[in-house]
């Protein structure tokens, strides 16, 4: 005889449980905690489209507001997922315009969205509240403005770096006079012009705007007639920050600024004039985030800007800040917690600026709460890392990209082994690695050895054999996700390892030496495994079974692996379990 | 099958020395796996082999030389995807570099002043624009009589030489033939274009340079 929680009582201790992680468990303690969990979970996180199909959420979590969802890898980013590949968004967005009349919130990322999604969305739920696409593509303008015209409570409107097609500024002229509950507007990605009075009436009427990020066409002379409309602001994305050097438009947006006293978060900045970068210092003391990385700015006024802001927590710079810069920034901003250096100019043959291994070397040294960096440079040794690795063993994300691939230890000409190892020996908690420059099979026996807590590892031009594939996937106990290029690495690491796949999420590999013979074994022997051959060459069977595939992409899913949306260059096992990939 | 010389002889292979006969001659990645896999099978289920290989072939490392295929990447313009920068930040990376082409900073020198600046010529559409901005950034500097259109009057020899003779700070430039130039001696456009940098010298020091400006102006006339 069990005795038992009532129902509505343990409902009530589960919603104190917000994270997915320890809803999961809950679910798990028996058959009774599942069914009332299901019934009573709001939120979800699918961090792969693919892993799941709509109609297994739907069955088992019939209240849900609150959809969180990723599509394509994250190597789709640089190019290396071909166009077509899927994460369509539209037959989840049109099983749940079915299933869920109250959905609240759609979060996507690496989707292919419609504009039909997003006119379906926009019809389908009555209290639509927030939809955030980051690096999604698909749709236009107009998709924008079926948002904008139906979503009466509409919240959160947010375009993070998506690939709009941009057919016109008017969409944003469709949000009703009557919308006044607008909280965050990110339109930074979008290209062209939108009314300026329609966008100045807009943030005037919403009295609760805490994040407004504009687009590079909003030109510095109006900025300050908007901040002026919502100093509130908590976060502000500028749109073009250059205009002719007058007085009268300085001392208007300095006046416009010192308005703003929460305002936590600053970007934008697209073609900046040095000159009017004083404009914001009054407001400097309070900032925490800075995303200046699309902002030319050199070094000198960079220092003058950031040694402002001495509470900053999160810096994205270009390499103009230069290694003088960020010895500046580790003096005075001691709460750093999380820098990212991108590259001015990537594809040059010859260092444009005076960055180096040094400037990191500075900033993990001066920062006691440096945690996460995501670093460009041109050369790199073991010594620094090792240092950066001796004085910051709180990171928890390290990338590192030294743009020369297969770049040796600049000083020594020996790989980069000892210095990623020192790293991954002395940063316990570290749970996201990418590596790049020399590196053999020693590095990832490090790895195995003590990245005990990593979660997600990028590898590039890395490693000498099997053997480096095999230390990571036997030794890094806590690999969710695992992205590899150009390496050595084959079948055989693949298949001895091959349980292991199934506690991760994906695995990715691409030009790599992975034969199609292993791939098929490997999706015979895992029936819980989408083995997806990405090949654009042609069916893998006209080539040898020994051949190399060109990438594959293989992960955990509890879904038909025959997805409906496959493309003809994408090679799965068929249902029948047969020899032959259909 | 010996057809007239024996090419089987001249083959090249990779392996021991004195023989390896079993290596098979491969072409390409392919081949670096079936080395490492020598005497084993390739398609073996059991997963507590790849313990013994992988030991066999840390071993064997020394010895053989496996056929290894280091991916050498090709040309850094060739290489998809290297380095990782997300396709967004790219465009507009490649967009603001488009444009600050047509972009015409020079340097702004001043003698006696501590440091140098720098303007954009583009930013301005007039000799009067650029003075003003060159007043508000070195204060006591004035760009003296200019006329109306603010342009040197060239003809009149007798205004030009007062100028010169005066402590007034006078603006010179360089220009694409490395000559150093009176400023305002060409239309505007044609100053945007040739101009390599800026000096702000006093008058009495400018002195030398009016008469070469007199004479360009003519050989262009």
């Amino acid at each position: 005889m069990a005795y038992s929680f009532p129902e509505e009582v343990l409902e009530h201790v589960f919603s104190f449980l917000s994270s997915p992680r320890d809803r999961n468990a809950v679910s798990l303690v028996c058959k009774s905690w599942y069914e009332i969990e299901r019934w009573c979970r709001h939120r979800i996180f699918v961090g792969n489209c693919y892993a799941v199909s709509p109609e297994i959420v739907i069955r088992r979590f019939p209240e849900l507001r609150a959809v969180e969802m990723k599509g394509k890898p994250h190597f789709a980013d640089f190019n290396l997922v071909p166009e077509g590949w899927g994460a369509y968004a539209y037959p989840w967005i049109a099983a749940m315009a079915e299933a869920y009349p109250f959905l609240e919130e759609i979060k996507l990322k690496r989707m292919v969205v419609t504009d039909e999604s997003l006119e379906l969305i926009s019809k389908s739920y009555k209290n639509f509240k927030s939809l955030v696409l980051t690096s999604c593509e698909g749709f236009t303008t107009d998709g924008l403005a079926s948002i904008a015209a139906n979503c009466r409570h509409l919240k959160e409107l947010d375009l993070r770096e998506s690939e709009v097609e941009d057919l016109s500024g008017h969409w944003l002229s469709h949000f009703p006079d009557s919308c006044t509950s607008l909280v965050s507007l990110n339109m930074s990605c979008l290209g062209s012009e939108v009314s300026f009075s329609a966008l100045e009436r807009l943030v005037a009427r919403s009295p609760n705007l805490r994040t407004l990020r504009l687009n590079r066409a909003v030109p510095l002379e109006k900025l300050a007639n908007l901040v002026r409309h919502a100093p509130q602001l908590v976060e502000l994305g500028t749109g073009a920050y250059s205009a002719e050097i007058r007085s009268d438009t300085f001392s208007s947006l300095a006046d416009a600024f010192s308005a703003c006293k929460q305002l936590k978060a600053l970007s934008g900045f697209w073609d900046v004039v040095p000159s009017y970068l004083p404009a914001v210092y009054s407001a400097c003391s309070g900032i925490t985030s800075l995303n200046l990385s699309y902002a030319a700015i050199p070094s000198s006024d960079l220092v003058k800007l950031i040694s402002q802001c001495q509470n900053l927590q999160r810096l994205w710079v270009l390499d103009y800040i230069e290694d003088s810069g960020l010895e500046a920034l580790a003096a005075s901003c001691k709460d750093l917690q999380e820098l990212r250096v991108f590259p001015s100019d990537p594809f040059g043959a010859e260092p444009n600026v005076s960055l180096t291994e040094q400037g990191l070397v500075s900033v993990s040294e001066g920062c006691p709460k440096l945690e996460s960096v995501l670093y460009f440079c041109r050369q790199m040794s073991n010594a620094a890392l090792i240092a950066i690795a001796r004085s910051r063993p709180n990171f928890i994300r390290f990338r590192l990209c030294i743009i020369e691939p297969q770049a040796a230890d600049y000083l020594t000409l020996e790989p980069l082994d000892a210095g990623f190892g020192a790293i991954v020996e002395n940063c316990k908690e570290l749970r996201r690695l990418s590596m790049s420059g020399l590196l053999t099979d020693r590095v990832f026996k490090y790895i195995g050895t003590h990245a005990k807590k990593l979660e997600m590892l990028s590898i590039a031009f890395a490693g000498d054999s099997d053997l480096g594939l095999h230390h990571v996937l036997s030794g890094c106990d806590s690999l969710r996700k695992l992205e590899i290029r150009d390496c050595p690495f084959g079948d055989k690491a693949l298949l001895a390892n091959a349980a292991k796949l199934e506690t991760m999420r994906s695995l990715w590999m691409s030009s790599c030496s992975v034969s199609f013979g292993a791939c098929k074994l490997l999706a015979q022997k895992m029936p819980r495994l989408n083995v997806e051959v990405i090949d654009e060459r042609g069916p893998p069977d006209s080539r040898l079974e020994s051949c190399s595939v060109e990438r594959v992409y293989v992960y955990r899913t509890v879904a038909s692996r025959q997805r409906l949306d496959i493309p003809d260059f994408v090679w799965t096992l068929d249902e029948d379990s047969s020899m032959r990939y259909s | 099958m010996e057809i007239g010389m024996n090419f089987k002889e001249t083959e090249l292979c990779l392996g021991l020395p004195g023989g390896g006969g079993d290596i098979s001659k491969t072409s390409g990645k392919r081949g670096f796996a079936e080395t490492v896999d020598l005497k084993l099978n390739l398609l073996h289920s059991d997963d507590s082999d790849l313990k013994e290989n992988v030991d066999n072939s840390s071993s064997a490392a020394g010895e053989a030389v496996p056929l290894k295929d280091p991916v050498k990447p090709p040309a850094k313009a060739q290489v998809v995807g290297w380095p990782p920068v997300r396709s967004f930040r790219k465009n507009v990376m490649a967009k603001q570099k488009s444009e600050e082409a047509t972009a015409a900073f020079v340097k702004v020198s001043m003698d006696g002043a501590p440091y140098l600046r720098k303007v954009d010529l583009r930013m301005y559409q007039s000799y009067k624009e650029l003075s003003d901005a060159l007043a508000k950034m070195f204060s006591s500097f004035t760009m003296g009589k200019y006329g109306s259109q603010g342009m040197i009057d060239f003809m009149n020899e007798g205004k030009l030489m007062d100028l010169l003779n005066s402590s007034e700070y006078v603006p010179s430039y360089e220009d694409k033939d490395g000559d150093w130039m009176l400023v305002g001696d060409v239309p505007w456009e044609m100053f945007v274009e040739s101009c390599k940098r800026l000096r702000i010298m006093k008058g009495s020091e400018a002195i030398g340079l009016a008469p070469r400006a007199v004479e360009k102006c003519k050989s262009r006339c």
